[in-house]
């Protein structure tokens, strides 16, 4: 790979007592890409991401960030990332001015230098209007721009973002997609968590699918699920004593992968819908063989999320916040 | 060095705002409930309380360095509070994400929670003063009271920050506060003079750093220097040893916490 590598993740484990939390993973991520840790709850993806922004020690194992190891250059590495947690991590007394002045005066910036930044960083997220009134009468989607804000305000050159979707309402979750898109347009590493499929699906370049501390998979969105095998076709047939002999005439066809027997027809595995579709048509009606119905299905995330935990990720409906 | 001071002063302003942006919070932080202490159980029990027991002239004015170091016991023991609603909202994560001193936050947290004892118990000597008491060393004894205040709220605002690093929820914290605080309370000289109490208790009272320091604020109060600087003399020595305890075990929390 010729690509920068802005994190480098070797062998890490993390346990608490008996219980392995992360369980010697290993990944890189590249310089200027947005790349997902995906799993459900408990999966070890926040315990990653919180050794990775050096909060927590690995039992073994190593993470750096840009060639810099988390325990024994944290001070240097703290300088280099920005962190965004959860939204609540917002103290309510607080003015969103405020919360950026605190953090700067923490990343040693002098008062010139932090109300430039502040100033930049909330015309960025468009909250100038709502700076001075104390955080606890923002709404949840103003909560997470104020957190954004608070996390690019060190100037980072990576992101690391804390299910920054959880509990949103749609727009809210669009709009921080937005930005994410646009810091990785301006050149910023970005790495976060989700237990959200479509939110890793349409945001990251490449993602790691981590269940129980592991990790199952890795690689972009459209590798992973060309990796399953491509599309499925699925036939039911009205009468089920010919299927054995279109299976055979399906079998060795240019554009399909495989083709599996199910007690209504057929499940056939194609490379190209457009090739496949018509050989499919047309050795049917050789053999006589009359469909009832054709179902195409391209694989969504949620499938390799399946075929490579053994369930379904739990909590993959974002709940909209009542507030 | 320069940046360490950027950061403390940033955090325990953001105490002082905190606490500025709640008007009532801070009208009931200054006019304190120990205030009834010390008006009503002070007037309360001015007839029953013998002065051959108490040896002070009335009973308000032996009480009031009980209630001086009883707002120091509740203030050091609440310390920890706001540190553990940032630790349970992530905000502490936060600003443990940043490039500071890992003890900042803690600094900040003492020189606020110090800063507000001494107001509250100055406070409760001008409201003394109003009837009557008048501190037998005057203003020197007044700023060696506050001394003696802040070493004891040193070890208990570690103890609290320990426990706010340690529990699993606040409600167990709460729990734990409320336990520690009357037994602290009614074993120690605050409202009953040692030698007037039952032998099992002044026997505990005894290992309670609580009474060494009101043992040392009630001649600087009542009697004059001759009789309260051996007590003061005393109680440095203790709190020497308590803060020295409470600031191990508090910073071995804040390790594994942190860790």
């Amino acid at each position: 790979m010729d690509r920068a590598i802005a994190i480098d993740v070797s062998r890490l484990c993390k346990s608490y007592e008996s219980h392995k939390a992360v369980d010697d993973i290993s990944f890189q991520v590249y310089s200027g890409e947005i790349f997902g840790l995906l799993g459900p709850n408990g999966a070890g993806k926040s315990t990653t991401l919180r050794t990775l922004i050096t909060l927590l020690h690995p039992t073994s194992g190593s993470a750096a960030v840009f060639g810099h190891d988390t325990v024994r250059e944290a001070d240097l590495v703290r300088t280099l990332i920005g962190y965004v947690p959860q939204e609540r991590a917002i103290d309510r007394f607080l003015t969103g001015r405020e919360h950026l002045e605190l953090l700067g005066a923490l990343y040693h910036l002098s008062k010139e230098e932090a109300a430039k930044r502040i100033d930049e960083l909330l015309t960025l997220v468009d909250l100038n209007a709502h700076a001075d009134r104390p955080a606890k009468t923002y709404s949840g989607g103003m909560k997470r721009k104020l957190d954004i804000a608070c996390g690019l305000l060190p100037n980072p050159r990576i992101l690391f973002l804390d299910e920054p979707t959880l509990g949103l309402d749609v727009q809210s979750r669009l709009r921080i997609w937005e930005y994410v898109r646009m810091l990785k347009a301006r050149g910023l590493t970005v790495v976060m968590t989700t237990n959200y499929l479509d939110e890793a699906d349409q945001l990251c370049d490449r993602l790691a699918i981590i269940d129980g501390g592991k990790i199952k998979t890795l690689g972009s969105p459209a590798e992973l699920k060309i990796a399953l095998g491509g599309d499925i076709v699925s036939l039911t047939l009205k009468e089920t004593d010919r299927t054995a002999g279109l299976e055979a005439a399906l079998k060795h066809q240019p554009a399909i992968t495989s083709v599996r027997t199910t007690d209504k027809g057929l499940d056939i595995r194609v490379e190209s819908p457009e090739k496949a579709l018509p050989a499919i048509l047309e050795a049917a009606n050789r053999l006589g063989c009359s469909i009832e119905f054709i179902q195409y299905n391209r694989p969504r995330l949620d499938d390799v999320f399946i075929a490579h935990t053994g369930r379904a990720i739990t909590e993959s409906v974002p709940q909209a916040e009542s507030t | 060095m320069e940046h360490y001071w950027q950061e403390i002063g940033a955090l325990t302003m953001r105490w002082v705002k905190r606490l500025s942006r709640e008007k009532f919070s801070m009208l009931f932080t200054l006019v304190q409930p120990m205030l009834f202490w010390l008006i009503f159980f002070g007037n309360l029990f001015q007839r029953t309380a013998d002065v051959q027991v108490t040896q002070a002239p009335n009973y308000i004015s032996f009480l009031a360095a009980g209630v001086v170091v009883m707002t120091v016991l509740n203030n050091g023991l609440a310390g920890g509070v706001d540190l553990l609603f940032d630790k349970e909202n992530g905000f502490l994560e936060r600003l443990m994400s940043t490039p500071i001193h890992r003890s900042s936050v803690i600094l900040s947290r003492f020189l606020f929670v110090m800063t507000i004892t001494s107001l509250q118990v100055l406070v409760i000597l001008g409201v003394a003063f109003l009837f009557d008491v008048h501190p037998a060393t005057g203003l020197l004894g007044v700023a060696t009271i506050l001394l003696i205040g802040m070493m004891f709220g040193v070890g208990l605002t570690a103890i609290s920050m320990a426990m706010a690093f340690s529990v699993k929820s606040h409600g167990d914290f709460f729990s734990v506060l409320g336990f520690l605080s009357l037994p602290m309370i009614f074993l120690s000289s605050a409202l009953v003079p040692l030698a007037a109490m039952p032998g099992w208790m002044s026997f505990l009272a005894k290992f309670n750093p609580m009474t060494w320091a009101i043992d040392a604020v009630r001649p600087l109060i009542l009697s004059g220097w001759s009789e309260a600087l051996p007590h003061v003399g005393m109680v440095v020595v203790v709190m020497l040893v308590f803060d020295a305890l409470c600031l191990y075990g508090g910073a071995k929390a804040f390790r594994r916490a942190m860790g």
